[in-house]
């Protein structure tokens, strides 16, 4: 009885786990499918379970129930509470516990195994170790600095290049030590050790707007790690599991250094971050034209086409409801207006689109840039909400600019610009803004949430009655 | 034991093709549910911490399961209920008259 469980229900509910996995994210790829493909892959995961709980080599079932149930309470009660502009955090977070686990797994298994451990083992369980703890402390930091419980600008020091490198290395012997001699057990704790040190160093020195490329950075290692644990334990699903998420975490890496101009090689040995602060920034008192909201709406009732740039500072100020609201009052005299989203606006990939949604702004309305930016030509005013360095027309025009070549909005195309800014501090890559300076440009000053809640007043006000 | 290491070998070359093929496919409106949506998935840590936690193992050995089940169960169920409470706000577009084409990535 219980072998035909372990050689066929167990198999065919690990074969429909991947099935259903893979149809899950299928499902994401279209709006309309998207909520189905969340059932699919939560089916995925219960065939999942419930093959392994099936597994004879479970005899003990207290600790399992009890760290499932601390473990599920904890998940809904961090999912439900978050709120969705401190999702960056919440994912960051996720990231650390998946990889938190597959490296205890490993450490586990090194403890009951470390006798009978060949290469095909020894080496997968080394990575999944290795990206396991690493992604751990990195995650964790990365939360950390999101949630500004440690300084968000990144802490470089002299020699840190060469101090990452070593620590890598370091960890890399420790690991090939445990290959040739998987019984050395001070090399298993150093290499443990080593890959938590790394994981540290890695992103402390990464700055706020590198976050979404260091997010999908994690995702990847977190997923390469499961999928190690698979060749570890000989699962396939878990090699399945993992090479999806890894994949995930890959394409988006992907997208997000080329929205940043940065080359992969480059952020996979964390050379990310480095070339930011220096250099630029010697703020020399330029001309620019300020508005107050009520000049500002001025101009936008009569605009037919609005185009709004949101950035981090709309996030920051949770201004998104306002920011929909002042939507809503420009429709009603008569404009169309639609949201323009840069890659690597906000903190992670796809974090404005999330709070749009949050303030109810229907999907059609919000563009990515591929697709909008060959309308700004068109349009009367474009409205720059919270960001900065993504509208910054030096990308395009001046080589000597340190961000010359990141692919940016074409917000200098439209007739009228307007910024809502804090004040004139250059962006986070500490680079004067030549957007400001336009003879177009108005800049209105003040908090996001402020300055929208200004210009709804005024616009309500003037509202042509039909 | 190296025929396994070979078919897992094949098995990831595929799955790493697979997903990069649907993924690239995944527009960016949903690129942050997506994130969530795969940290469920790679939850499946689940499946080695169970049988570490559960299975026949040193004291040592039990304790780090245990975690290791609690962190992939928080991230499955935290990581189902976050991706639902993202997609849920995901508001269907209005019907519109002048639906311009190539809005759709």
């Amino acid at each position: 009885m219980r072998n035909t469980l372990n050689d066929i229900v167990v198999p065919i509910c690990y074969l429909a786990a991947a099935g259903f996995f893979i149809l899950g994210l299928k499902g994401i790829t279209q709006p309309r499918s998207a909520r189905r493909g969340l059932r699919a892959a939560e089916a995925g995961m219960l065939f999942a379970i419930v093959g392994t709980l099936l597994n004879k080599e479970i005899i003990d079932y207290t600790w399992i129930v009890a760290a499932m149930a601390v473990g599920a309470v904890l998940g809904v009660v961090l999912s439900l509470w978050t709120p969705m502009t401190a999702m960056p955090q919440r994912i960051a977070l996720s990231h650390a516990f998946g990889a938190l686990a597959a490296g205890l797994v490993g450490f586990g298994h090194y403890l009951e195994h470390r006798g009978d451990l060949t290469v095909a083992t020894s080496i997968p369980l080394v990575l999944e170790v290795l990206l396991g703890f690493l992604t751990c402390t990195g995650s964790l930091i990365a939360a950390g600095k999101l949630q500004e419980l440690l300084p968000t600008r990144p802490m470089v020091y002299p020699g840190q290049n060469a101090l990452n490198l070593a620590v890598f290395v370091a960890a890399l012997a420790a690991g090939a030590v445990v290959v040739a001699d998987p019984r050395n057990t001070l090399a298993f704790g150093l290499l443990i050790t080593l890959a938590l040190v790394f994981g540290l160093l890695l992103v402390l020195r990464i700055g706020g707007a590198d976050m979404p490329t260091v997010i999908s950075l994690m995702n990847a290692y977190a997923g390469l790690s499961a999928s190690a644990m698979g060749f570890v334990l000989d699962n396939q699903l878990l090699i399945i599991a993992g090479a999806l998420d890894g994949a995930s975490g890959l394409i988006l890496s992907i997208i997000m250094c080329r929205a940043m101009n940065r080359s992969f090689t480059n952020v996979l040995f964390g050379g990310f971050g480095a070339t930011a602060g220096s250099g630029a920034g010697v703020a020399e008192e330029r001309p620019h034209r300020s508005a107050t909201p009520e000049e500002a709406a001025m101009l936008l009732e009569t605009a037919r086409e609005v185009i709004v740039v949101p950035g981090y500072g709309m996030a920051v100020s949770q201004a998104q409801h306002k920011v929909r609201e002042l939507a809503d009052v420009l429709e009603r005299h008569g404009a169309r207006v639609r949201f323009a989203i840069h890659p690597v606006a906000g903190r992670m990939p796809g974090h404005m689109n999330v709070l749009l949604a949050e303030a109810d702004v229907p999907y059609d309305r919000i563009l990515d840039m591929d697709h909008i930016n060959g309308e700004f030509p068109q349009c009367d005013v474009a409205l720059v909400i919270g960001a900065n360095d993504v509208t910054n027309p030096a990308a395009k025009d001046d080589p000597s600019s340190p961000i010359y070549g990141m692919p940016v909005l074409d917000v200098a195309a439209a007739r009228t610009v307007m910024v809502v800014k804090r004040g004139m501090s250059p962006g986070f890559a500490g680079v004067d803004n030549d957007l400001y300076y336009l003879d177009k440009t108005l800049m209105l000053f003040g908090d996001a949430k402020g300055v929208a809640d200004g210009l709804v007043r005024e616009l309500e006000a003037t509202v042509p009655a039909h | 034991m190296s025929e396994q290491l070979w078919s897992g070998l094949f098995v990831l070359l595929l799955a790493t093709f697979l997903g990069l093929e649907i993924i690239r496919r995944v527009p960016p409106l949903f690129h942050t549910p997506l994130m969530s949506l795969t940290n469920a998935i790679a939850g499946i840590s689940l499946v080695g911490s169970l049988v570490l936690a559960g299975g026949e193992a040193t004291m040592t050995a039990k304790i780090l399961g245990a975690v290791a089940v609690c962190a992939s169960t928080l991230n499955v169920v935290g990581g189902f209920v976050l991706t639902d409470r993202m997609l849920r706000m995901f508001r269907t577009p209005r019907r519109t008259a002048d639906t311009t084409a190539g809005e759709r990535s």
